[in-house]
């Protein structure tokens, strides 16, 4: 299994739902790795019912025809069901912590570019300070793009999450459900 | 009622329907062993746990049940993942049983531990590590039917020592509950529509049949679509037997070493039927110019062969069986409302090639002898229903070629894997599945010295196989690819006729050894082989060293270019 950071190449998100149980997760980057396909990020969490867990991954879509891989990920028994979703149908979002060089005198610059990114300072040093992001993996980028010229310490991401859009139709009765929620 | 996690293993194994299983004892299965001794379930002891895969394979091959091995932890457990690997490779229905450190000292590296399930996941279906004895049956259950329905292939069940010591209270699950296993089994209606209208519009169609064919045992199936089609059927390395040889639609064994009117016909056909099988590199060539012409319908019960390598134009999942059964319904229907097509000039195209090109050797009379008459003689002087088996190389595509087969299940060999060693632990295994049936294996001098001390195992037990090593003193299909590729340059091929003295060898191992030098004591060899059935028989067939196997479709090379022998090989230019 290839690890690469920054998904420029085609991918798709892939959510899998699995059995909750030890050595699935080896399962599937196992195959990955037999098989020769390339997973971009890779993100496991338990789900709203404690017997499955959700594995959201972005794959290469040319190290494989996206559909091959699909139907081998399909053969593995703990295996539920696989959801591929598109960048436009689907709500994605990743956390990224990244420690940034800020000396008392570029403190208030890096600041100034976090309160721009609606993020969190996490911790603060004498000459450097660790920012939490989150939201969609281009806001990501674009930060770490932004924090680049002061000096990145370390940056750590969590591989995105995703979730399919809710279904919009019929129009008039999903307005006013979700005017009411908001 | 209370149990130890052992007792309920052997039990389950029984209630599985069971009756023999191969195995080697150790260290952490031994709380297994014991209640075996209770058991009606019958063990064969093998001298190495390879062995022990591989007779469970062959067991299952000719049986159609699943093979069952049972070995302890850490080097018998990946002793037995070249057997695992191979049955993975030819879905073979396996349940492998290993034992395990106490699952208390797991991670430890304690003696004899190895990470099991961690080895084998890749070359098994699915495996389990068992961590509570109060799930031994359900586990059980679960393997049991994995390993045999869908796409079957091989599993593994990894049982700690001391939860085989543990107690537990017996249950026998009534059902298999596994969300994320639902194999399909019926084909998708409209798809078999659109598949019987293609074959009743295309004039050069051809029945690619593989291994799935013998596995959904759907032989009869099978034969019953190419007679109302009259379509003519390609039987694959692992569909040998599927589709009788001497029956006029069979064209044989197409691939690399297939013949050429086998390989020719998949070239230029306008659509391949192909059944449970899978578009293998061996088969296939070089897959940009495989078959151009032709339109594909492809079933399988695997849905992920459908597109793997090439695009089907008609992809159905499903049991092979099943989706025949419908196909031959459907296409009834379509002969019926639009008649059948023309055929006729494909067929005397492929009766043409067939006289043209035969699979073709010559036996001198004085000269040395041929391993192809061998391998004929054998065939003329056995049994009809005759099981045979295989090893890897040179002896196996002869055999596959020249070997007239014409019942299911009665040619068992490593085909995917290509595993050398795999004859004499497959025979002894396929004997003890049809013991009434008579069983040869034709295997290479190379092949025979990986695994021959598994006919100590068929002497102790009185499982008389026969056993024909075609003894050509080199790793002959490497010897034939550095003659052909690499301007014959023999390197580390070479592996002496006398050494070992293979009938010594064999009567050292308890069984009858012989020794043929020339053409004129074939027959007699053999007839003299087939008397004897209180213990194994080795004959040592002495064979020219210098026989090639051809057809042959250079590796990467397309199935255009087939090398016909060594004529057109030398036109080539090889």
């Amino acid at each position: 299994m290839a690890m690469s950071s920054s998904p420029m190449l085609p991918h798709h998100i892939l959510t899998v739902l699995v059995e909750n149980k030890p050595g699935v997760l080896s399962r599937v980057a196992g195959l990955f790795s037999r098989r020769g396909f390339n997973i971009f990020s890779l993100a496991v969490s338990p789900t709203e019912d404690e017997r499955f867990s959700r594995i959201t991954m972005v794959v290469d879509a040319e190290s494989a025809p996206l559909e091959q891989i699909v139907k081998q990920l399909n053969k593995l028994i703990p295996v539920i069901k696989i959801t591929e979703l598109s960048p436009t149908e689907a709500v994605e979002r990743e956390m990224m912590l990244v420690t940034v060089k800020a000396s008392a005198e570029l403190r208030s610059h890096v600041t100034e570019l976090t309160a721009i990114f609606e993020s969190k300072i996490v911790d603060v040093g004498y000459d450097a300070m660790t920012i939490m992001v989150a939201g969609e993996p281009d806001k990501l980028d674009a930060f770490s793009d932004l924090v680049r010229p002061f000096g990145i310490v370390e940056l750590q991401r969590t591989g995105r999450v995703a979730l399919p859009k809710l279904a919009r139709q019929p129009v008039r009765l999903r307005a006013v459900k979700s005017a009411t929620r908001t | 009622m209370k149990m130890t996690g052992a007792q309920a293993l052997i039990k389950s194994l029984e209630m599985e329907g069971v009756e023999v299983m191969f195995g080697l004892p150790g260290g952490a299965i031994l709380p297994v062993y014991d209640p075996l001794i209770d058991s009606s379930i019958r063990h064969i002891l093998v001298r190495h746990e390879q062995g022990a895969g591989h007779m469970a394979s062959g067991y299952a091959h000719v049986t159609g049940r699943p093979g069952v091995a049972m070995v302890t932890s850490g080097p018998a457990a990946t002793n037995i993942v070249t057997a695992l690997c191979d049955a993975y490779m030819d879905s073979v229905p396996m349940v492998v049983i290993t034992g395990q450190v106490p699952y208390a000292v797991i991670g430890t590296d304690a003696f004899q531990e190895c990470d099991t399930v961690g080895i084998t996941m890749p070359v098994t279906k699915h495996n389990w590590l068992i961590t509570d004895a109060n799930d031994i049956p359900r586990i059980v259950r679960e393997a049991f039917h994995v390993a045999t329905t869908g796409r079957p292939g091989p599993v593994l069940v990894d049982v700690p020592k001391d939860i085989a010591n543990q107690e537990m209270d017996w249950y026998w699950p009534e059902s298999v509950d596994l969300p994320g296993y639902k194999p399909t089994v019926r084909g998708h209606a409209k798809q078999v529509k659109d598949a019987a209208r293609l074959i009743n519009q295309s004039n050069r169609p051809v029945i690619y049949a593989g291994g799935g064919i013998l596995k959904a045992r759907a032989a009869e199936t099978l034969r019953e679509l190419a007679e109302l089609t009259g379509i003519h059927v390609v039987t694959t390395l692992m569909a040998r037997g599927a589709f009788p040889d001497d029956h006029e639609l069979c064209l044989g064994m197409p691939g690399m070493h297939g013949n050429y009117t086998a390989i020719t016909a998949m070239q230029q056909a306008d659509l391949l039927i192909a059944l449970g099988s899978r578009f293998d590199d061996r088969v296939t060539g070089k897959v940009s110019a495989f078959a151009p012409d032709a339109k594909i319908i492809h079933v399988d019960i695997d849905p992920a062969e459908l597109g793997k390598v090439r695009r089907p134009d008609v992809p159905i999942v499903g049991d092979c069986r099943a989706v025949i059964e419908e196909l031959v319904k459907a296409v009834r229907t379509e002969q019926h409302k639009h008649g059948k097509p023309d055929l006729g000039e494909w067929d005397a195209q492929l009766t043409a090639w067939r006289t043209e090109h035969p699979i073709s050797y010559e036996q001198q009379e004085g000269d040395t002898l041929k391993p192809q008459y061998c391998i004929e003689a054998l065939c003329a002087n056995t049994p009809d229903d005759t099981i045979v088996v295989s090893g890897v190389g040179q002896h196996q595509m002869w055999t596959s070629q020249l070997w007239r087969f014409n019942h299911p299940y009665t040619w068992v060999n490593s085909g995917g894997l290509g595993t050398m060693g795999y004859a004499v632990p497959a025979a002894v295994g396929a004997k003890v599945g049809q013991p009434e049936r008579m069983v040869w294996a034709v295997d290479g001098d190379g092949c025979f010295q990986m695994t021959a001390q598994e006919l100590v195992t068929a002497a102790a037990e009185r499982i008389p196989v026969k056993i024909a090593i075609m003894n050509n003193a080199y790793l002959g299909m490497v010897r034939q690819w550095q003659e052909l590729f690499y301007e014959e340059r023999y390197s580390e091929v070479y592996l002496s006729p006398d050494l070992p003295d293979y009938v010594k060898w064999a009567e050292a191992m308890g069984c009858v050894g012989l020794r043929v030098d020339t053409p004129e004591d074939v027959v007699p060899a053999i007839e003299k082989a087939n008397q004897i059935n209180d213990r194994p028989v080795v004959i040592d067939f002495r064979v020219d060293y210098r026989e090639k196997v051809y057809p042959m479709v250079p590796a990467g090379a397309s199935n255009d270019d087939v090398i016909l022998g060594p004529e057109t090989d030398k036109e080539a230019g090889r």
